[in-house]
């Protein structure tokens, strides 16, 4: 009799592993809401101020051990990140001649990569960097389906293989140092600092410098803000951004799903065995009339 | 003091025999060179070498995944795909242990054990696609719990569901044991097991589809919709109990030795019975479907190569073998249902490939197509879980009747 009962809690406990899912981001939700938002550091881009020298390409591969890049930007050709490399600067013709916009993981307030994750490898730190952690990481890939940005990479030739992307430097990060980049860019097209500030800053710069600047903050609002913003000199949608972006963030497109799963978990249960006692009895009359 | 010696001789004689019947058991039973034999054995060979390579030189060695599709032939087709054919398992036991549809018991043990080998070799496959396997354990000791993710629900899911599969066939592995306490017992768990292997197939199938919510640009507009999951659920139904049909008619062919005449009499009101809750299925679906292409407002997606292909799946393999399934329920015309069936068993196909694979970055510079290695593998996969489905036949009371003691139990 005790072991059964036992036994029976067992059961109980496995299903509220999967009765869980969803209470995560009501949690999330719910500090956002009550709380002071959390405060997190990010990256400024003004591509007004960037030359185009690679630096940031350089460093970054020298910084996290990854061959030197071999090709330069070309208008007319779209360099991608890939698993060697975790930032390139590509070049775009526009009406006020070239520009040079850099990519990179968004590290996204919201991050499309880490609700995907099933194993919290994809994970946003307090302070707003999205790392990634092999100990934990399966190596199933639904964070780069999910990821709006395609930023994720993965090797695919390895027997042992990571993924790999921007992770703002996290660990200079921690010894107070600024993100490689951002310490070594000779034109000072980057800028590291309090989100709230960036904002603020790339505001400022818009007002004092409208001719010079387009009107609009890519990353304020897009896929539900993210860490990396850019200042560009003409419209997104010239510059290679994707421009079928939504506002919300990316995790709220599956949160309904998850939401309903506890209810279902409730309520299924109790239809099923309602609908097996209901027809149990109409079973028997059924077989009595065959007979 | 001489009484326990002979109980534990006999024991120990009684252990005995159960070993040398196993081991009799293992042995093949029938021709060894029959026609699928000697096309199955070649590709599960060439299969097994695949692997070997695959752990040893990385999954881009036999794969043609890149950085833009990184879920291919073994997410798109062995998982999704296979997991919706074999949710004919909790349709069918729904029907019989939940709305007590006693017509249809004598096909639910075979069901099940399609089912439960659908889930184990194709989230089998799913091992075979992760790139760190080793720590699959993660997500499951708890250690690392990502809760928000539609992937680990759907993972528990798998795994809880396939144990609820296995309670639920145990029965069968009982009698052919011989052991009638352990029947007992086990059946007796049988309801319990249906009303859990149920609610968790309800949300699985649906949250199959769930996965790819968030992939909301890079899915073409016309497969793309919130309404995802509901699809998925509605498609599992049909897809599930159009390969009961395929698979029973084969079956009966195969195994006909193994089925009582009554059994094979009464095959045919239950296909005709399983026609008509396809047809109500595949009405819901079509129904969903233009509610859902209306509201998205669709039309001017439709004059596109993109556009004749979603008109290709919903016509010829959606309207069509719906409109078959009717009319041959109506004519009660066995051999129309079952090809109904197989055109709705492809357009299932279809529909999960339009959304995993085909119109999946169907934008992109480059498209990715399966390598033969793949396929390869994806084959191998589906011939070696044959080869035990039909081990377990051969052996088990699935198809055959229950022996006699296991009767008088259940009554
Ligand atoms: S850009 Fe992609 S990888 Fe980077 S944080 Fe956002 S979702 Fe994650
Ligand atoms: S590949 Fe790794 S990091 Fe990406 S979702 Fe899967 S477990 Fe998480």
């Amino acid at each position: 009799m005790n072991l059964d009962r036992r036994n029976f809690f067992r059961v109980l406990g496995l299903t509220g592993a999967t009765l869980t899912i969803g209470t995560d981001l009501k949690a999330n939700q719910e500090q956002d809401e009550n709380h002071e938002p959390v405060e997190f550091y990010g990256i400024l881009y003004d591509s007004t101020m960037c030359v185009g020298c690679q630096t940031c390409e350089f460093i970054c591969a020298e910084t996290h051990e990854l061959p030197e890049p071999t090709d330069i930007p070309r208008i007319g050709e779209v360099r991608k990140t890939d698993e060697t490399c975790r930032t390139v600067v590509n070049a775009f013709d526009s009406p006020i001649g070239e520009v040079d916009i850099k990519t990179q993981c968004m590290h996204c307030n919201e991050p499309a990569c880490v609700s995907a994750c099933l194993t919290q490898a994809m994970y946003k730190t307090k302070e707003g960097p999205v790392i990634w952690r092999g100990d934990k990481c399966m190596g199933c890939r639904y964070c780069m389906v999910s990821c709006p940005f395609d930023v994720p990479k993965f090797e695919y030739h390895s027997p042992n293989p990571k993924i790999t992307k921007c992770d703002m430097c996290y660990d200079r990060l921690q010894e107070g140092q600024l993100p490689a980049c951002v310490e070594n860019c000779p034109a000072e097209a980057l800028m590291f600092g309090k989100r709230s500030d960036l904002i603020k800053e790339a505001r400022k710069r818009i007002v004092e410098n409208p001719d010079t600047y387009y009107d609009h903050i890519f990353g304020e609002k897009e896929a539900g803000g993210t860490g990396f913003m850019y200042l560009a000199p003409v419209s997104f949608d010239k510059l290679g951004f994707k421009t079928n972006l939504q506002n919300k963030s990316y995790p709220e497109l599956s949160k309904g799903f998850l939401y309903s799963v506890p209810s279902i978990f409730v309520l299924w249960p109790a239809m099923l065995l309602g609908l097996h006692e209901a027809t149990k009895n109409k079973q028997i009359k059924n077989e009595e009339e065959n007979e | 003091m001489n009484n326990t010696a002979t109980i534990s001789l006999q024991e120990e004689q009684k252990t005995k025999n159960t070993w040398k019947f196993l081991l009799s058991e293992l042995k093949p039973k029938g021709k060894f060179f029959t026609p699928f034999n000697i096309i199955s054995l070649p590709i599960m060979l060439l299969g097994a070498v695949l692997i070997v390579i695959r752990f040893w030189k990385g999954i881009g060695s036999v794969t043609n995944l890149t950085q833009d599709v990184p879920w291919g032939l073994w997410i798109g087709f062995d998982v999704v795909t296979g997991v919706a054919f074999a949710g004919g398992a909790y349709v069918i036991t729904f029907m019989v242990y939940i709305l007590n549809m006693r017509k249809y018991h004598s096909i639910v043990r075979v069901t099940v054990l399609n089912g439960f080998l659908a889930y184990v070799f194709y989230a089998g496959a799913l091992l075979l696609d992760l790139g760190r396997p080793w720590n699959v354990i993660n997500p499951i000791i708890g250690n690392s719990f990502g809760t928000s993710s539609v992937l680990f629900l759907v993972a528990w899911h798998f795994l809880l569901y396939m144990i609820a599969q296995l309670i639920e066939f145990s029965p069968a592995i009982a009698e052919w044991l011989g052991a009638k306490r352990a029947r007992k017992i086990l059946s007796g768990m049988t309801l319990g097991a249906v009303i859990f292997g149920i609610t968790l197939s309800t949300l699985h199938q649906s949250g199959l589809g769930a996965l790819y919510l968030m992939a909301k640009e890079k899915i073409h507009p016309l497969w793309y919709s919130e309404f995802i999951p509901i699809l998925f659920f509605v498609s599992s139904i049909f897809a599930g109990l159009s390969m009961v049909i395929f698979e029973g008619s084969i079956s009966h062919k195969v195994f006909s030795d193994q089925i009582s005449e009554k059994n094979h009499k009464s095959h045919n009101k239950i296909i005709h019975g399983l026609a008509r809750i396809c047809a109500g299925a595949m009405f819901a679906y079509l129904f969903l479907h233009i509610v859902n292409f209306v509201h998205g407002q669709h039309w001017n997606l439709i004059n596109s190569p993109m556009g004749y292909w979603y008109l290709t799946e919903m016509l010829g393999f959606v309207v069509l073998p719906l409109v078959l399934y009717v009319y041959s329920y109506r004519k009660m015309n066995i051999l129309l249902i079952k090809i109904a069936s197989v055109i709705t068993m492809l357009g299932i196909i279809i529909n999960r490939l339009n959304i995993t694979v085909i119109g999946f970055k169907w934008d992109a510079a480059s498209h990715y197509y399966p390598s033969w290695m793949e396929i390869v593998v994806t084959l191998a996969v589906i011939f070696t879980e044959i080869w035990i489905f039909r081990w377990i036949i051969n052996r088990m009371p699935v198809l055959r009747e229950s022996p006699a003691w296991a009767k008088s139990q259940s009554s």
